[in-house]
């Protein structure tokens, strides 16, 4: 008979250790599945997880890594601030679209004059906007009590039709003949999202994310902010009772994570991706849900976790190529990545004895 | 724009059929969050329905065995939110999530050899004397069978809820845990038992889209029909009759949409396109929701 005990503190122990648990478990399942779909599962593994880095077309992949790792982390960062608190935001998808909307279209209404202004008020535009969607759901849940997952979820639905009409009407090339999307603008140089050392991958966006990544650790662990913000997550009562305000609560973590959500859309429109269109969104603001848990909401862990992710996306679409292997297989594995993770999670909350329950 | 295209019988009529799989998804839903478990995967295990229901009802050529196959594909899938939660005290709204982005992985990897294909036909039902009623006829008793499949659904969910013993208990158990696990009840079985059930609705609910709607598979098809189904639960406040209500509203929206976008509507088509989930959001804020579940979304470790 095996029981689960609470303990009366977290471990430690378990908590460092559950992220690469999960991992490992990830990789053995993983290894099943390509073996089942006809693979042999230890070339795969390798392809997903080591090439990016070390194999001999490693200097193409490593600056791959920051360009996908860096939206990541910089929307996981902002909603592992909610999370912390219990407000789900779960449209950060949204919130990055609409950023790269409202970006975008500041700095194609500035084309094609050049000013060193345009990149920074783009920068804006793309934080306001990303904002300004997080807060209809943060509004909507402070004034009328509805459920911020629901709302913020089917936001980004809108959002997607929105990205649509930009991309086909208001915003579409006019020199384009036609064709959906939007000037590239990483053709715009006063509007590109530049690499800062060329070759490296290293954007605008990685360097912001960088940035959010030490703000965040040091609002959690140095910060009033910080500290209200896990009160109010682990209990709500406890933190009406020291002063912390609900209402201000839920807008600042709907408004960070949005804010953040738009920047990472924006450096996204006006670098990697150069413009608005239809299929511009691939799904960050989803699987940067799992970099916030894997990383355990912790800034650091969200930097990694960030770049794991980023390696397996790049590590997948290797093995798409070379190995055939279709690329929902990569999804499923993310997806059974954060299964692992919250199964494993048990051991830090409970410890598990073995033989019959004793009575106290 | 040419409004009397729009026949107001056939909006009707097919209003029906838009709002079944919602219908089928939220009824699942309703009974696992009356249990006091709040599973946010819906989206992932219709998907993985519509994609099971498609492949066994394409292998075997029979609609019937496609919709018992999406259920026993969303019921299984469920299983693994079940342990998760029940077993592993997991936090339920992450644990939902990550059902339906594993489920969306999972779907897209199934369906790889079956897009482009037809699914086999589902007639129509043409209930006698009935069908035959001018207007209403056409209406109401002309659909496929899984529409009245669904509506019995949730007219036996409203019933085993309302009179039975074991709707009782498993409301108990969904309004105190605690109290419940001090009467003897088995919190985490009927939790359970109740996961699977949500799961099997929504494995069905996917399959109508799959097998009926479309009747296609493509990826990501049921396009935030789970995430409406989990809103349509709160704006019933729990309960199934006003559910069938959320239902047909949300089915009349979603249809007089795409009405009006054959009828050429001046709007574009991306706004009309938004139309269903504005007014989602639009009915969560309108509707005050009642009082949810005492115990959901909380875990329930017996040792506390």
């Amino acid at each position: 008979m095996i029981t689960l005990e609470k303990r009366p503190q977290p471990s430690r122990i378990w908590s460092l250790a559950t992220p690469l648990l999960a991992v490992l478990l990830t990789m053995i399942c993983g290894g099943l599945l390509f073996a089942a779909l006809g693979k042999n599962p230890f070339e795969t593994i390798r392809t997903i997880f080591l090439d990016p880095l070390f194999s001999e077309f490693a200097w193409f992949y490593r600056p791959q890594l920051l360009i996908k790792g860096a939206p990541l982390v910089l929307i996981a960062i902002g909603l592992s601030f909610g999370f912390r608190a219990g407000i789900w935001n779960i449209g950060a998808e949204g919130q990055y679209i609409v950023g790269a909307i409202c970006g975008a279209a500041v700095g194609l209404a500035f084309y094609p004059t050049e000013s060193f202004i345009i990149f920074p008020l783009m920068i804006i535009a793309g934080i306001l906007g990303g904002t300004l969607w997080a807060m209809i759901p943060g509004i909507l849940k402070v004034k009328f009590g509805t459920n911020e997952i629901l709302v913020s979820l089917m936001l980004v639905y809108v959002a997607e039709q929105l990205m649509a009409s930009m991309a086909l009407g208001a915003l579409r090339n006019p020199d384009g003949m036609g064709f959906p999307g939007s000037r590239n603008l990483s053709q715009y140089p006063s509007a590109a999202n530049l690499e800062i050392i060329s070759g490296s991958g290293m954007h605008w966006g990685v360097v912001t994310a960088l940035i959010a990544v030490i703000f965040a650790y040091i609002a959690l662990s140095r910060h009033i902010f910080g500290f209200n913000v896990r009160l109010a997550g682990q209990s709500p009562r406890a933190a009406k009772f020291a002063g912390v305000n609900p209402t201000a609560m839920i807008l600042i973590c709907m408004g960070l994570s949005g804010g953040l959500a738009g920047a990472a859309g924006l450096f996204e429109v006006a670098g990697p991706a150069g413009q608005i269109s239809i299929d511009f969104n691939v799904g960050y603001g989803f699987t940067a849900i799992i970099v916030a848990f894997l990383g355990r909401l912790h800034p650091v862990g969200i930097l990694l976790a960030g770049g794991l992710m980023a390696l397996t996306y790049i590590g997948g679409e290797i093995a798409q190529s070379n190995l055939g292997l279709p690329l929902a297989a990569i999804q499923l594995m993310q997806g059974m990545l954060l299964f692992f993770l919250l199964a494993v999670d048990v051991l830090t909350n409970y410890a598990v004895r073995f033989g019959r329950r004793q009575v106290v | 724009m040419d409004l009397s295209a729009i026949n107001p019988i056939l909006l009707l009529a097919s209003l029906m059929v838009a709002a079944t799989p919602i219908l089928l998804a939220a009824i699942g839903e309703l009974v696992v969050e009356r249990a006091g478990v709040l599973n946010l995967g819906v989206e992932g295990m219709m998907i993985t329905g519509a994609v099971c229901g498609f492949i066994v009802a394409v292998n075997t050529g029979s609609p019937w065995l496609g919709f018992i196959g999406a259920a026993i594909g969303g019921a299984l899938l469920s299983v693994i939110f079940g342990v998760l939660t029940q077993f592993l005290l997991s936090n339920q709204v992450a644990t939902g999530l990550a059902l339906t982005l594993f489920g969306l992985g999972l779907s897209a990897l199934m369906g790889q050899g079956y897009i482009g294909i037809k699914a086999p036909s589902f007639p129509d039902w043409h209930i006698p004397l009935l069908g035959d009623i001018p207007v209403i006829g056409p209406i109401i008793f002309q659909h496929d069978p899984m529409v009245y499949l669904g509506l019995g659904i949730v007219a036996a969910t409203w019933a085993f809820l309302k009179y039975s013993r074991a709707g009782l208990i498993l409301r108990a158990v969904g309004e105190n845990h605690e109290a419940a696990h001090a009467l003897g009840y088995h919190v985490m079985r009927v939790r359970m038992l109740a996961i699977m059930f949500g799961g099997a609705c929504a494995g069905l609910g996917g399959a109508y889209l799959s097998l009926v709607r479309v009747p296609q598979w493509t990826e990501g098809m049921t396009a935030g029909a789970g995430w409406i189904a989990l809103a349509i639960v709160v704006f019933a406040s729990w309960r199934p009759g006003r559910l069938l209500l959320g239902a047909y509203l949300f089915g009349g929206v979603t249809v007089l949409q795409l009405n009006l976008q054959a009828a050429g509507a001046a709007i574009a088509v991306e706004y009309l396109s938004m139309a269903p989930y504005l007014a989602t959001i639009a009915v969560l804020v309108i509707m005050r929701a009642g009082r949810a579940p005492g115990s959901l979304g909380q875990s329930f470790h017996a040792s506390r």
